[in-house]
């Protein structure tokens, strides 16, 4: 799928420098005359105001690759991607809902934990309690989703800080997913189950996989010339058509690589397509409708959301239970892949890198700028690193300090950009 | 003389032991600029507050084209037409121009928002207040302290309100931005909108106000006509000396001014 930082939202709008001539121009006629000058000074101020979207994480991602091909050459193998392609499922679910925290500016500590209980509680009423699968699947999920309210509530109405009540429900759901695992700190469940199939299934046939990638390219195709015809009618200026031919074209290299490369294995995993999708709704979700803009809105300034009218603690809630939600849906796809559930699911680690994901995909810590796209950048890289310095026989202790580096390094970035943004912000002309 | 769009009848406000408006008395009409000038803690921000519905008044009455309102909540004046830019201004850094002008109040069909119209109309509005913004769609945080001013005013003209409250509109900005201001709002005066500015620079006083209204202490303290009045009448007026040490030395530039 495409990977885009801004989307066509954004995008779309980089012939509009210069507005006012630009307004003049637009307003008479339907062709942009310059669009090439008009792109010049685009880029160029987007690199003054240090947005690059999500050019800096694209190319992370190929000096990892190719360097872990070079060290390795099974690392882009078939085989190997396609492993990647499912285990990243679970953590980057977990990672988009850290994108919904971090754009609110806050911090959620809790969804380790909170997808190692979802695990529990799933297996515990499916086989203790020989519950069908369906149910058990959503009242865990239900259960994220309160969980998530739960804490919510305590930070937006009783005023306790996120992070201080994400940790305690850091160690309150550890010790509630410990307590139903009973004794044994395990539960199996079937292999041939439900949730066991979240991460087994492949779509093998060719006219499903790439009738996929062809539907996804033409819906791409389809919206962004709506969407240029749209502009066009109202005046306005719009993205030339060479630019959503290339558009389209990288998109379905990317999609029909993916595919083929996924195809040579054992296929396209269920797991990975119901990722893509949770991600491309909840970004078309943050960037198209009203509630999201609400949740960006506070991102940017809680007084100034206020005062528009945003009902902030609704909305604060709303998106903790979001990040619970989807924290206990990363948690089933975790427990599926072991189709067991235990421990080792609700881990500290699963908690690190799934923020690590959100902040090294490019999403701001500081609140009101990211992506749910960043989610699956960020777990690709991370996974990435974890599954070459598996093949290369490095220990965990390396891998521990690389990845350490890697966040750091996206951390600073984002730390500039806002201080480019600000230095800008504050200049007088 | 027409009917007064905002008139101000008796207004008190008390907190706890201090009184922070007496009595207070004063009238905008439609298509005209009264400024609200005072020294500090004579009671501008707290007026303001009053008649925005932020702190409602303890006492008095509001007239709005001549029949009386309450107003006691933020909703309540947006609903009568008034609109408020604040001195900190409160807007989202991270969202562009359009964004920043909808918020709250966003256009959409079916749930999805309709960008393609929120910006036609961004523009629109941008071009008939001959406002210019390199680019619509950069985020607020990239734009310099003028031009988020004069979108914090053009935000508040969006719901068409009839009477706008500017609390020190130009406190922050550079003398280009500043004059550009005063044109956006001589321009929107004489689209007919009542205007309440407050400001301490006598400059800005003297080039787009039709009135001052004088606060010291909570209580009015006079009502000029700026075309007729001297500026060390204005200024001995804030002070609270008629004629005395401090008038006299009130013929320092404008700049001097707090």
């Amino acid at each position: 799928m495409a990977v885009r930082g801004r989307g066509p939202g954004r995008d779309s709008q980089a012939p509009a420098d210069d507005a006012a001539p630009a307004a003049g121009r637009g307003r008479g006629g339907r062709r942009w005359p310059v669009p090439l000058r008009a792109y010049a000074g685009a880029a160029r101020r987007r690199l003054h105001e240090g947005d690059l979207g999500p050019a800096p994480v694209l190319l992370a991602l190929a000096v990892t690759w190719m360097i872990f091909q070079g060290l390795n050459d099974n690392f882009l193998s078939p085989r190997n991607l396609s492993v990647l392609s499912v285990d990243i499922v679970g953590t980057g679910m977990v990672a988009v809902g850290i994108v919904f925290v971090l754009l609110i500016g806050e911090i959620d500590l809790s969804v380790g934990s909170l997808a190692g209980l979802s695990g529990a509680l799933f297996a515990a009423l499916n086989v203790n309690l020989g519950m069908p699968e369906w149910l058990a699947v959503i009242i865990a999920l239900i259960s994220g989703a309160a969980a998530g309210g739960l804490q919510g509530f305590f930070f937006a109405r009783i005023g306790v800080p996120a992070f201080v009540v994400t940790l305690a429900g850091l160690l309150f759901w550890n010790g509630l997913m410990l307590y139903l695992l009973g004794p044994d700190s395990s539960i199996n469940f079937s292999e041939e189950g439900l949730v066991a199939k979240l991460t087994s299934r492949y779509f093998t046939a060719p006219v499903v996989t790439y009738g996929l990638a062809a539907l996804g390219t033409a819906a791409y195709l389809l919206v962004s010339f709506r969407d240029r015809r749209r502009r066009g009618a109202a005046g306005m200026p719009y993205r030339p058509v060479g630019e959503i031919w290339a558009r389209t074209g990288l998109l379905a290299v990317v999609t029909f690589a993916t595919v083929y490369v996924l195809g040579r294995f054992e296929g396209l995993p269920l797991a990975l397509l119901i990722f893509l999708a949770v991600i491309i709704a909840s970004d078309l979700f943050l960037r198209r409708t009203p509630y999201g803009r609400q949740i960006l809105a506070l991102g940017g300034g809680v007084e100034a959301a206020r005062r528009a009218g945003v009902y902030v603690a609704r909305v604060r809630i709303s998106v903790f239970m979001v990040s619970g939600t989807l924290a206990a849906l990363g948690g089933l796809f975790i427990a599926s892949r072991l189709t067991s559930a235990s421990q080792v699911s609700g881990s500290g680690m699963l908690l690190i890198n799934a923020i690590a994901a959100a902040i090294i995909g490019g999403t701001s810590l500081f609140g009101g700028r990211g992506s749910t796209w960043s989610a699956l950048l960020g777990v690709l890289i991370i996974q990435s690193i974890a599954s070459g310095m598996a093949l290369l026989g490095v220990e965990t202790p390396v891998q521990f300090m690389i990845t350490g580096g890697v966040l750091l390094t996206a951390v600073v970035f984002d730390s500039l950009a806002r201080r480019a943004a600000d230095s800008r912000g504050q200049r007088s002309d | 003389m027409p009917q007064p769009l905002l008139a101000l009848r008796g207004v008190s406000k008390r907190f706890a032991a201090v009184q922070a408006l007496v009595d207070v008395e004063l009238e905008i009409r439609a298509g005209e600029v009264v400024a609200l000038v005072g020294d500090n803690a004579a009671g501008k921000s707290t007026l303001v507050k009053v008649i925005s519905g932020v702190g409602p008044a303890d006492k008095g009455v509001i007239e709005w084209q001549g029949g009386s309102v309450q107003i006691k909540r933020p909703q309540d004046a947006q609903v009568l037409g008034i609109a408020t830019v604040y001195q900190d201004l409160a807007m989202c850094d991270n969202l562009d121009v359009v964004g920043n002008l909808f918020l709250g109040r966003e256009i959409h069909r079916f749930g999805i928002l309709d960008e393609v119209e929120m910006e036609r109309r961004t523009r629109e509005l941008l071009h008939t207040l001959s406002i210019r913004i390199p680019d619509v769609r950069v985020p607020l945080a990239t734009l310099s302290g003028g031009q988020r001013q004069v979108v914090a005013i053009t935000r508040s003209i969006l719901g068409s309100p009839r009477l706008l409250l500017l609390d020190e509109p130009t406190a922050s900005l550079g003398v280009e931005q500043t004059s550009q201001l005063l044109d956006l709002i001589e321009s929107l005066r004489d689209r007919g909108l009542g205007v309440l500015l407050i400001s301490h620079n006598m400059g800005d006083i003297k080039a787009v106000a039709d009135r001052v209204a004088v606060l010291r202490l909570g209580r009015n303290n006079g009502l000029f006509d700026v075309p007729t009045t001297s500026q060390e009448q204005i200024i001995s007026s804030i002070t609270g000396a008629a004629d005395n040490a401090v008038a006299h030395r009130a013929s320092y530039p404008e700049e001097a001014w707090p």
